[in-house]
């Protein structure tokens, strides 16, 4: 069984200490790791990877991915997304529904599962779709999704909301019955018809339609309600205003079982880039103001907002060289999270390494219900672990992904990934992503061909 | 005066350009009262009026101002061109590039299209912004801005701004990229401006915007006396998104009829962008009564497009020198 020993690292921002891992698993830590690993015997067979000055936290685990394949592998595949995601720190990602075919049936879930397996860079968990090609039509099969290999518990219209209040309150009642999660795109779709960016000042000056904040709390404001009456569990996909935070606050208050996630873009960037006209800074919901993101990241710190998910929403280059309303919506994400989760829980001061974890890879894989991801770094854990150099800068630039709208070109962030553990393997080491996932007993074909046969 | 890069918004000129250029549209008119309408200023130059959107009217003031200086006019127009078959902003911008376009005049109907031509790239003619989505329309503010002046001041026009002239802008501020330019230029020239509008055809938060906002047509004229009213051209397809009720009820409550005109001092003005929709946002005793510039703003257009193209394209050449 291969070993592998980081050597000097922080747990969660403590004292340094050692950990062994052995195989998929952590073996022992501190003292004991040491001495496991003392003498000329084992020095031969343990790869040590000296992790002085650095912090490890649980692998991140990333509830809202948009990996592309099947359908739009010119943006992303499952491999290059995986790749971004180890890039960034994470170990599992959350698959978006929106490909084409639609990830609404056990076969589609079932594909990007095993391409998730055989790229070998991160768990895949697909997401799926929550009604019939994301038409709010007709719910889909989420039991058969559910009950499929890729155990789906997270559905998801994307990019679309439910916005029928009895098929979202039905979804809401069925997916009880597998402990499941409906996410929700809050967009109420008649007050955002043409919408091209946050409804204020700054869309009233650039003539650009306006993406009122009431056309997402309304939808918050119904969905809570309807959680509470059916007893189920809601999960807010990426909140981008103050009220939004406030109507979560209130429904927290109320033990309503919700949920709700915020995207680093929302986290730092404000609708005054629009008055670029690039379209890079297009996205849904759209970046609003200062005072938004000042709420966001208040609730961040103060537990209203459970997690950072990415949003991560590749787009190839025609898609955003052009006027702003031919546009696509979206931005890169996989890459910045962990420095923007770490500028401002960390470096502002204002939290710690514990919430850290919390936002990035507990609560996260909590929601997904993944069992084998977001655990505590201790004996007996799955060795998904992010290593991270807190005193380091770094352009804020995006590597691995297929796609280049990344909205961080320019800015200087903290936070660097220096290695990502991903069961026991390096993903990412010494800030380069490895070249073969760790699955190298999985050929690629042998997988999509078993996949393809819907075995 | 030096030249400009570019002209997208009316936010581009201080109040010393935007006086200069005014002040150039003047020469440019005496010049359109000559027998021989024409200098040579522009000769060989090539200025491509790049219209992804219908207007007819737009598009001939620019052609006639370009010829009226010697250049070279292509006239691009989406319908019937490679756009229609779906070529891109990008590749269109390029092409003309590579044809050696020193000047793109460009109407399109995405806000912004106008100032991503400009700074993508593509191409490095100057591009001037002849009106793009619901943001701006440049030239529409500089002939508006001459019109007021010219009335106000006739032959003592030269070196004036708009210091203290009341201005309301009437209708469809929303959508209007008329309104926005106006407004932008009128405060630049230190003119005061009033917004009358229902308020769904006003911006949810108009706070950004140094203008008095009015509801009630009636009350403004009344109180704020306003030297120039201009009247926003109403979209028929506003009606069906519920902006208003109907045409019959806009007509009453925003429209500009003869009771409203005999509100108006008989020195003040009534401006309309053009085309009319003569019995909703103006009644024809409106629009052909005296106070009437529609068609003097259509004839300012043109020396003023001059300005801007000799302003733009003209190197380092003088006035003097026309």
């Amino acid at each position: 069984m291969s070993k592998l020993l980081l050597k000097n690292v922080s747990l969660l921002g403590e004292a340094a200490t050692d950990v062994l891992i052995e195989g998929q698993h952590i073996t022992s830590i501190g003292a004991a790791a040491a001495e496991a690993t003392s003498g000329a015997q084992s020095a031969e067979t343990i790869d040590v990877i000296d992790c002085t000055g650095l912090v490890v936290v649980p692998g991140l685990v990333d509830l809202h991915t948009h990996l592309r394949e099947p359908g739009a592998e010119a943006s992303e595949t499952v491999l290059t997304g995986t790749r971004s995601a180890a890039a960034g720190g994470f170990t599992a990602v959350h698959a978006m529904a929106n490909t084409s075919p639609v990830a609404d049936t056990a076969g589609v879930v079932e594909q990007v599962w095993s391409l998730g397996l055989a790229a070998g860079f991160a768990d895949v968990a697909p997401v799926g779709a929550v009604t019939v090609g994301l038409e709010g039509k007709q719910l889909a099969e989420l039991g058969a999704m559910a009950s499929s290999r890729a155990q789906v518990r997270v559905f998801s219209d994307d990019g679309k909301c439910v916005s029928d209040p009895l098929l979202m309150r039905r979804a809401l009642e069925y997916v009880k019955a597998f402990d499941g999660v409906v996410a929700q795109h809050s967009q109420e779709p008649r007050l955002t018809e043409g919408a091209q960016m946050n409804e204020g000042i700054v869309s009233a000056e650039l003539g650009l339609a306006g993406w009122p904040a009431v056309a997402e709390e309304s939808i918050i404001a119904r969905d809570v309600l309807l959680t509470e009456h059916v007893g189920s569990r809601l999960h807010v996909c990426h909140l981008s205003t103050a009220g939004s935070v406030a109507i979560i606050r209130w429904a927290k208050a109320r033990g309503i079982n919700v949920t709700a996630e915020v995207t680093p873009h929302h986290l730092l960037l404000t609708d005054d880039l629009a008055r670029s006209y690039d379209a890079v800074y297009k996205v849904n919901p759209p970046l609003r103001t200062q005072a938004d993101v000042l709420a966001l990241r208040e609730a961040l710190i103060d537990g209203t907002i459970d997690i950072i998910a990415t949003d991560h929403a590749p787009h190839p280059d025609e898609s955003k060289d052009c006027e702003w309303a031919a546009a696509a919506f979206g931005m890169l994400g996989l890459e910045i999270a962990a420095s923007v989760a770490h500028d401002v829980l960390i470096a502002s001061g204002a939290s710690n390494w514990n919430r850290f974890a919390e936002v990035l890879s507990y609560n996260p894989a909590k929601i997904g219900r993944l069992t084998q991801q977001g655990q505590p770094i201790e004996v007996g854990s799955v060795a998904n672990l992010t290593l991270i150099d807190p005193t380091k800068r770094r352009d804020a630039i995006s590597v691995e992904s297929k796609s280049s709208n990344n909205p961080y070109l320019g800015l200087t962030v903290g936070g660097e990934v220096v290695h990502t553990i991903y069961r026991g393997y390096p993903t990412k080491r010494d800030g380069q992503v490895a070249v073969q996932g760790r699955n190298l007993e999985v050929s690629n074909s042998a997988v999509q061909t078993a996949a393809k046969a819907g075995k | 005066m030096s030249n400009l890069r570019h002209l997208l918004s009316a936010a581009d000129l201080s109040r010393d350009a935007a006086i200069n250029l005014l002040d150039l549209s003047e020469t440019m008119a005496s010049v359109n009262d000559r027998e021989i309408k024409k200098l040579p200023t522009l000769r060989g130059k090539t200025v491509v009026n790049l219209f992804f959107e219908d207007s007819t009217r737009t598009r001939i003031s620019f052609e006639l101002a370009a010829k009226r200086l010697s250049a070279d006019v292509i006239n691009f127009s989406a319908k019937g061109s490679s756009v229609s078959k779906g070529e891109s902003l990008k590749d269109t911008a390029q092409t003309l590039e590579a044809m050696g376009a020193d000047g793109v005049v460009i109407r399109h109907a995405a806000s912004g299209a106008a100032y991503t031509l400009a700074h993508s790239g593509w191409i490095n003619g100057a591009i001037v912004n002849a009106g793009d989505g619901t943001h701006e329309h440049p030239t529409q503010a500089l002939l508006d801005a001459f019109t007021i002046r010219r009335r106000l001041h006739g032959s003592a026009s030269t070196g004036k701004a708009l210091d203290g002239v009341k201005v309301a802008i009437v209708g469809d501020v929303l959508h209007s990229r008329v309104a926005r330019s106006n407004l932008l230029l009128l405060n630049t020239l230190g003119a005061e401006v009033h917004l009358v509008a229902p308020p769904t055809l006003l911006p949810a938060d108009s706070s950004g915007w140094n203008a008095h906002i009015h509801y009630d047509l009636d009350a403004m004229l009344h109180r704020v006396k306003p030297d120039a009213v201009m009247m926003l051209r109403v979209q028929l397809e506003r009606m069906s998104a519920a902006f208003f009720a109907s045409e019959r009820e806009y007509a009453r409550v925003w429209g500009f009829n003869a009771d409203r005109l005999a509100l108006l001092g008989s020195k003040s003005l009534l401006m309309h962008p053009g085309p009319m929709n003569r019995g909703l946002e103006i009644s024809s005793a409106a629009a052909d009564s005296p106070n009437s510039t529609v068609l003097e703003q259509v004839a300012n257009g043109v020396s003023v497009r001059m300005a801007v193209l000799f302003n733009l394209l003209s190197g380092e050449r003088s006035i003097e020198n026309v």
